[in-house]
């Protein structure tokens, strides 16, 4: 099996295999990159009511095309369909969300439930029609990726294309959208155009997926790669292409691993592939990990030790506990016999006279950021800007000499 | 409506000349909320050059006025005039500072970032980011105190901190008129001198300041313009003249205790407008 | 109206009635709360549940099902619960990631292991088999008071019964605290009440009424059931107690709408066989939501959107 998933991976498993892992890393760079906006817009579910707004139109192109004379199951009649009718659903959300006094959640769910209810009764009345063939329309739930053709990837990749183009020119108007909408109307940016074209972005990326993926899927591609991303940069440019990147990796191995192994299926294996990684990212981001934030708790017991050590010299204390005196002795600030070296009168210092700014801050900030930054050891430099510090130390006066031996 | 445009608009002979020199020109601005007026009816002509204050109780409407000057929210009614001209004409002359509270604070973003979108309508969807903008940028970063927190996510930053950069943000914009919501609510000794500096700088360059302001003891000290509002306009006028124990009463409706109005030294201020 | 009613469609139509109602009530404090879509979530997490419980017992049987969709809401909840504090994350995201992913694993599951003989499949973990519920046994109205009969009765139904009187009673009884909490969460901890406990208790019951529709309406279409009557009901009235009434009125009324249009509709437009019962609820259902967003009273939010 591992064979298998190698070749798969090096695209010598086949030609359907190949497209298929081609098109799914297409679809899933596309995925991540457009959902990122709507997740920072704290919009993510709306993914979920546009991706099941696509159903009726699916049967309702196909009905339409039958009834013309045609094969029902021209993908792009049935993308165009879908298309169209997500759109509807979209428009509708913000129009309940925006003139009728239920929330934006109820919304979502109104849309998402009737129109893919709506749907499902399209589906059995095309099961049972005697014109045409019907079969395949379930594939647009959960995707099916036996079959698929050079003309499908060329839609993923021409559709997805277009999708990241948009998001790379709009991300500006995008990002003060999503980050701050007053802001953005007072600099004249149309609030609810940029809005409807976040939304229009992720349901361009639905209807390129539908085939491969389903439609309940896709709605994975969307959600968890930008949240994965998220743990990875505080920069929302950033954001999006690592987001993009993230699907890409998810829908390409997804793809591949299905190919090397029988009943696994495609769309599944990607989504969980993607859940994955959010979790590798959730426990050993650098920063907003759980694995860093272990460590970084490591590293403030040693620092609070160090502190409390140099704090107790400053004050000529007597100092007893066997792990502060450990951090000091290695840090070089005392000697042996427990007395202060001069690196370790000079920090005393420095740490006692932090202390005191503190105190004065403490008093003068009632500001939770500021207060509550206060853990007994960040510097006062690291919260306060140099006018802050001045205010401060008018308060205190010149720093006093500390004694050498307690 | 006719006879309260009259009371509206009584006393008000202004020449065109001033209207199309004023920075901000309302005129019987409605906005509501549901089936409550926010704001009702209000006409205000505001200075060139002035550091007015929007004061009034909570709820009075003093937000939504900015918001509906800048089309934040849909107003029912009224003209708004930014230097003579529609706002969609005038948007390059107003810079607007909203309330902290409406915005994450989690958000992927950099200080120095928060600080660029303010020079989204130079930049545009596709200008390079070049080292002039990113100059201007660190230069009102510079100006708030800020510039060496510019690679900061703002979550860490204080609430005074967060003001001072979206004030930064607001200076990126070179603009002749501030508008500020706020912008010294909640925050410490420190940052409210800063920031009062950074507006008094703003105003001896020549250009407007209009903030509302919720520290009736400073109004006297910081602003020479004030308008009082509660829904409806009280008061508005040069603070000496304007801000008077009765108008006072009278946009408070009661609430304010006569003792705190004794507190904020209007006779002092009256007997220096006498002298002046 | 006589025999064949009763064997073929009562049942159904009694089962769509009371799953809607089920859904409904529980319904009602999840918009006013905002929480509409956790509704979503254990629609979707319910499969899962399912197919570890078949894979486990090895049979497809009630209460092996019933425990693992609840056992899988569980969990889903806990999950989101955790990623939102760990990860930092705003709820609607956190939700997204849980579902998804657990419905994948729920499909891959069920694509690996051989479940193609049984009547497991996704469709009608999707939208049901309602109209499949029907009463052989009976041969007329008559069969209501004949024991024999009854105990023909599709399982589901008594099954519906019971959770739905459930949740019916426990609406009433703790009605009070429900409305208290859902309005002004803050003042109800002031008087002592439990919040968080009454919070996670309304996503139970929500949970449990999912699980106890499931069979009959599938996973998805009990967000529907969930969100319309109870969003149509608020946009009729101020007032709690009419709303929750109404909402009960707009889920029986789309449930005996929906099955009747979908079992009978196809033949007055000159087809042959009925159409998905479920899909139907579910579209009567919009409809009516459709119909309040125009005409309801209290529809409108007028002027801005709040300060």
């Amino acid at each position: 099996m591992p064979d298998a998933f190698l070749a798969a991976l090096m695209l010598q498993a086949g030609y359907n295999a190949a497209l298929v892992a081609i098109g799914a890393g297409l679809l899933g760079f596309a995925a991540g990159a457009s959902g990122t906006f709507l997740f920072l817009r704290k919009r993510a579910l709306v993914s979920d009511a546009v991706a099941h707004a696509t159903l009726p139109g699916v049967g309702i192109a196909f009905m339409v095309m039958v009834w013309l004379g045609g094969d029902g199951r021209n993908l792009v009649g049935l993308l165009v369909g879908s298309a169209i009718t997500a759109g509807i659903g979209l428009v509708l959300v913000e129009w309940i969300a925006r003139r009728t006094r239920l929330a934006e959640d109820a919304a979502i769910g109104a849309v998402l439930s009737v129109f893919f209810g709506f749907g499902i009764v399209l589906l059995t009345i095309i099961q049972t029609m005697p014109r045409g063939r019907q079969a395949g329309l379930e594939g647009f739930l959960l995707g099916s990726t036996a079959g698929m053709l050079f003309v499908d990837a060329i839609i993923i990749a021409v559709g997805g294309a277009l999708a990241v183009a948009t998001v790379y020119l709009f991300r500006r108007p995008m990002t003060l959208v999503a980050f701050d909408p007053g802001f953005a109307t007072s600099l004249g940016v149309n609030v609810r155009s940029i809005d409807l074209l976040m939304m229009g972005l992720v349901m361009a990326v639905t209807v390129i997926g539908l085939k491969l993926v389903g439609l309940i899927l896709i709605v994975a591609l969307l959600i968890i790669p930008p949240v994965t991303a998220r743990f990875w940069t505080e920069r929302t440019a950033h954001v999006i292409w690592i987001a993009g990147a993230l699907g890409g990796i998810a829908g390409y191995t997804g793809a591949a691993l299905s190919a090397s192994a029988p009943n696994l299926p495609t769309g599944p294996l990607i989504v969980l592939i993607a859940f994955g990684l959010f979790v590798a990212s959730l426990m050993f981001a650098p920063g907003r990990g759980v694995a860093a934030a272990i460590i970084r708790h490591r590293r403030f017991q040693l620092r609070v030790h160090r502190r409390q050590g140099l704090l107790a010299l400053a004050r000529g204390e007597q100092i007893f506990d066997g792990l502060t005196l450990k951090v000091l002795r290695r840090a070089g600030l005392i000697r042996p016999d427990r007395v202060a070296t001069e690196a370790g009168i000079a920090q005393a210092a420095k740490v006692s006279r932090d202390e005191s700014r503190w105190e004065i801050a403490r008093q003068v900030y009632r500001d939770e950021a500021i207060s509550g930054r206060y853990d007994g050891l960040t510097s006062i430099e690291e919260v306060l800007t140099q006018d802050e510090i001045a205010e401060l130390d008018r308060h205190l006066g010149p720093p006093s000499i500390i004694a050498r031996t307690p | 409506m006719a006879a309260v445009k009259l009371a509206a608009t009584e006393g008000r002979a202004q020449s065109p000349v001033e209207h199309r020199e004023s920075p901000l020109v309302i005129q019987e601005m409605t906005v509501s909320y549901g089936e409550k007026p926010a704001v009702f009816s209000i006409d205000t002509i505001v200075p060139k050059g002035s550091m007015t204050a929007i004061v009034g109780p909570n709820g009075a409407g003093k937000s939504t006025l900015l918001k509906a000057a800048l089309g934040v929210v849909p107003a029912l009614s009224g003209t708004v005039r930014i230097f003579g001209e529609p706002l969609a004409k005038a948007r390059a002359r107003v810079a607007y500072v909203p309330q902290r509270a409406s915005v994450d604070w989690d958000f992927p973003t950099r200080v120095l970032d928060v600080v660029m979108m303010g020079l989204y309508r130079d930049l545009g969807l596709f200008g390079f980011v070049r080292r002039r903008h990113r100059e201007a940028a660190l230069a009102s970063l510079e100006r708030v105190g800020m510039a060496d927190f510019a690679d900061r996510q703002i979550g860490q930053l204080s609430g005074g901190q967060q003001q001072r950069v979206f004030l930064a943000r607001a200076l990126a914009q070179n603009a002749d008129l501030y508008l500020l919501d706020e912008p010294l609510a909640g925050v410490d000794a420190a940052t409210e001198r800063a920031i009062i500096d950074v507006l008094k700088s703003l105003k001896a360059e020549g250009r407007t300041v209009v903030a509302v302001h919720h520290d009736l003891a400073t109004i006297v000290d910081y602003f020479d313009h004030v308008l009082m509002i509660n829904v409806r306009k009280i008061a508005d006028g040069p603070v000496a003249e304007t801000f008077t124990a009765q108008n006072l009463q009278q946009t408070y409706g009661g609430r304010l205790a006569t003792a705190h109005i004794g507190q904020l030294n209007l006779d002092n201020l009256r007997a220096d407008a006498g002298n002046a | 109206m006589g025999a064949e009613f009763v064997q073929l469609s009562l049942t159904p139509i009694l089962i769509g009635i009371l799953a809607s109602i089920a859904c409904a009530l529980p319904g009602n404090f999840l918009i006013l709360r905002k929480q509409a879509l956790i509704g979503d979530a254990i629609s979707h997490v319910v499969l899962p549940g399912i197919v570890v419980a078949f894979l486990v017992t090895g049979v497809v049987s009630t209460w092996p099902m019933m425990i693992g969709a609840a056992g899988a809401a569980l969990i889903a909840v806990v999950l989101i619960e955790a990623i939102k504090r760990l990860g930092k994350i705003e709820p609607g995201a956190a939700m997204g990631v849980v579902f998804t992913a657990l419905f994948a694993f729920g499909v891959l599951l069920l694509e690996q292991s051989d479940t193609r003989q049984v009547h497991l499949d996704v469709e009608h973990a999707l939208y049901g088999n309602l109209e499949s519920l029907i009463w052989l046994s009976a041969d007329g109205w008559h069969s209501l008071l004949d024991a024999t009969a009854l105990a023909g009765l599709p399982p589901e139904l008594p099954r519906l019964a019971g959770v739905t009187l459930l949740i019916g009673a426990l609406t009433l009884i703790f009605w009070r605290p429900l409305k208290i909490t859902t309005f002004d969460e803050a003042f109800g901890q002031a008087l002592g009440l439990p919040t968080a406990f009454i919070g996670f208790a309304l996503v139970a019951v929500a949970a449990v009424a999912a699980v106890a529709a499931f069979d009959a309406v599938g996973s998805i279409i009990v967000i529907a059931m969930f969100i319309c009557p109870p969003a149509a009901a608020r946009l009729m009235t101020n007032r709690l107690e009419v709303q929750v009434a109404l909402s009960v009125l707009f889920a029986t009324i789309s449930a005996i709408l929906g099955y009747v249009l979908a079992g009978y509709g196809p033949l007055w437009f000159g087809g042959v066989h009925a159409v998905s019962a479920a899909g139907m609820i579910a579209t009567v259902s919009g409809i009516i939501l459709a119909l309040a967003c125009l005409f309801a009273p209290h529809r409108a939010r007028i002027g801005a959107t709040g300060p």
